[in-house]
């Protein structure tokens, strides 16, 4: 079954190529994804998710946004209640960074080397983990990430 | 009434997003929601035109406009599906920052889902269900190109055709059919050249037509000639003498939904590509019972 995946940009930086190629990939794996644009607010990217009922969020950055912005979006969809969205990352984002993105609820972070088959596999994970009711949204708690499994 | 709806017609953002998920995806129907065959009271606005054109961008700045006037209005954005994996990319957001943040606007955008015709199953229910919940004026962008561009006067009560300069010299022969379907044309990207030579042309080739629609001009890019468009959509007579074209649409948008629909669709298939009878024969069969 194909899937709604948002693919937003968070943070100043200008150039979205990568996001881009992430989007396409999605596609060609079979799923509807929703592509926003650069430099959009947490609060844009958090409406964006609710009014196209995405089943994921997928976020890219490359120049140190993440460290804020990411946990912040991860915050305004719990407070949302949008706690069965699956949100994860791209991008540049040191190895250091990472644990607290995971503590936020994120459960995927893929580096610069990631092949675009490893993210379809990745949403044949989630796919197969809602399906047999195992947490994988950011609200929902369990310490499921994405491992390459 | 379900509760969604209800909850929906009481300004909940989630649960509106949540029933036009259930709509799309067959979960709820008009039976099960209570909604009446739509009346063609002119709240949905069909924006059909060529890839490129500027929909996205004029919509954006109309939803400002509506906006700015206290008008609640919703956006249905379509994009093709790839016939090969169902992946789609939707886009139009991109162009439509007015989605964002206004909270008198609401935007969902789906794709085709490989319908025959170009336009999603459920995006007329969709698109009334945005009305039942509330919204003064829905806008269904299509994907704007072969017969989805003829096929959305199913859905919408009024149909705005966009055109544009540098798009050939003369009108393709290949837009006659949306051409006596358009309630309006507006030609975008009049900041560039060329474009009142297309409104010219358009003109008189409509004027041998007896009743031709309006032809406007507009920037989107400028924010020109976008308030006469706005008040224009929102008087516009549905085009007398586009209305057997219209109620053909409808049988056939409906025609394709039931064969679509039915139970046994998968068993058809495997008995055609199996040779066990032929399409026509299937048909002419059906139509008999
Ligand atoms: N020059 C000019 N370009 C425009 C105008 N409106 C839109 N565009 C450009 O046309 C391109 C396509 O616009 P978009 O709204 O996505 O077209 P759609 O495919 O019909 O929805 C974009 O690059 C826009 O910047 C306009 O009024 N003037
Ligand atoms: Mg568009």
């Amino acid at each position: 079954m194909a899937m709604r995946i948002v693919i937003a940009k968070p943070g100043l930086d200008g150039h979205d190529r990568g996001a881009k190629v992430v989007a396409r990939a999605l596609r060609d794996a079979g799923h509807e994804v929703i592509y926003t644009g650069l430099r959009r607010t947490p609060e844009q990217i958090v409406r964006t998710v609710l009014d196209e009922d995405a089943d994921l969020l997928g976020l890219s950055s490359l120049s140190g946004a993440h460290a804020f912005l990411f946990p912040r979006i991860c915050e305004l969809l719990k407070e949302a209640g949008a706690d069965e969205v699956v949100v994860f990352g791209g991008g540049i984002i040191p190895v250091d960074d990472r644990e607290q993105l995971y503590d936020s609820g994120m459960r995927a972070i893929f580096g610069p080397g990631t092949t675009m088959a490893e993210m379809g596999e990745f949403c044949t994970a989630v796919e197969a983990r809602r399906s047999a009711g195992e947490p994988s949204g950011v609200g929902e708690g369990g310490d499921w990430k994405w491992s390459g499994e | 009434m379900s509760d969604l709806l209800e909850a929906a017609r009481a300004g909940d953002r989630r649960a509106l997003s949540k029933l036009l998920s259930a709509v799309e995806n067959g979960v709820e129907s008009r039976e099960s929601l209570g909604i009446p065959h739509n009346s063609g009271g002119g709240k949905i606005i069909g924006i059909t035109g060529a890839p490129g054109v500027g929909k996205s961008c004029l919509v954006d700045r109309l939803l400002r406009t509506f906006s700015a006037a206290d008008m609640r209005i919703a956006v249905l954005a379509v994009d093709p599906s790839s016939p090969l994996t169902g992946g789609a990319l939707l886009g139009d957001r991109v162009r439509m920052q007015t989605a964002d943040d206004d909270p008198n606007v609401f935007v969902r955008s789906l794709a085709t889902r490989n319908q025959p015709g170009g336009l999603p199953v459920r995006l007329g229910l969709m698109a009334e269900v945005l009305v039942a919940s509330g919204f003064d004026l829905v806008l269904v962008e299509t994907v704007g190109s072969g017969q989805s561009e003829v096929r959305i006067v199913s859905v919408a009560d009024r149909v705005l055709l966009v055109e544009g300069p540098g798009r050939g010299d003369s009108i393709q022969a290949e837009k006659a059919g949306v051409l006596e379907l358009a309630d309006a044309i507006v030609v975008n990207k009049s900041d560039l050249e060329g474009a009142e030579r297309v409104a010219s042309d358009l003109r008189s080739a409509l004027d041998i037509t007896g009743n031709p629609p309006p032809v406007l001009l507009a920037s989107a890019r400028n924010d020109v000639g976008i308030e006469d468009l706005a008040d224009l959509l929102l008087s516009l007579p549905s085009r007398s003498g586009a209305s057997m074209a219209r109620w053909r649409e409808r049988l056939l948008t409906a025609w394709d939904a039931a064969l679509l629909e039915r139970g046994d669709l998968d068993e058809v298939l495997s008995g055609l590509e199996a040779g066990e009878f032929d399409a026509d024969q299937w048909v002419a069969e059906k139509l008999e019972e």
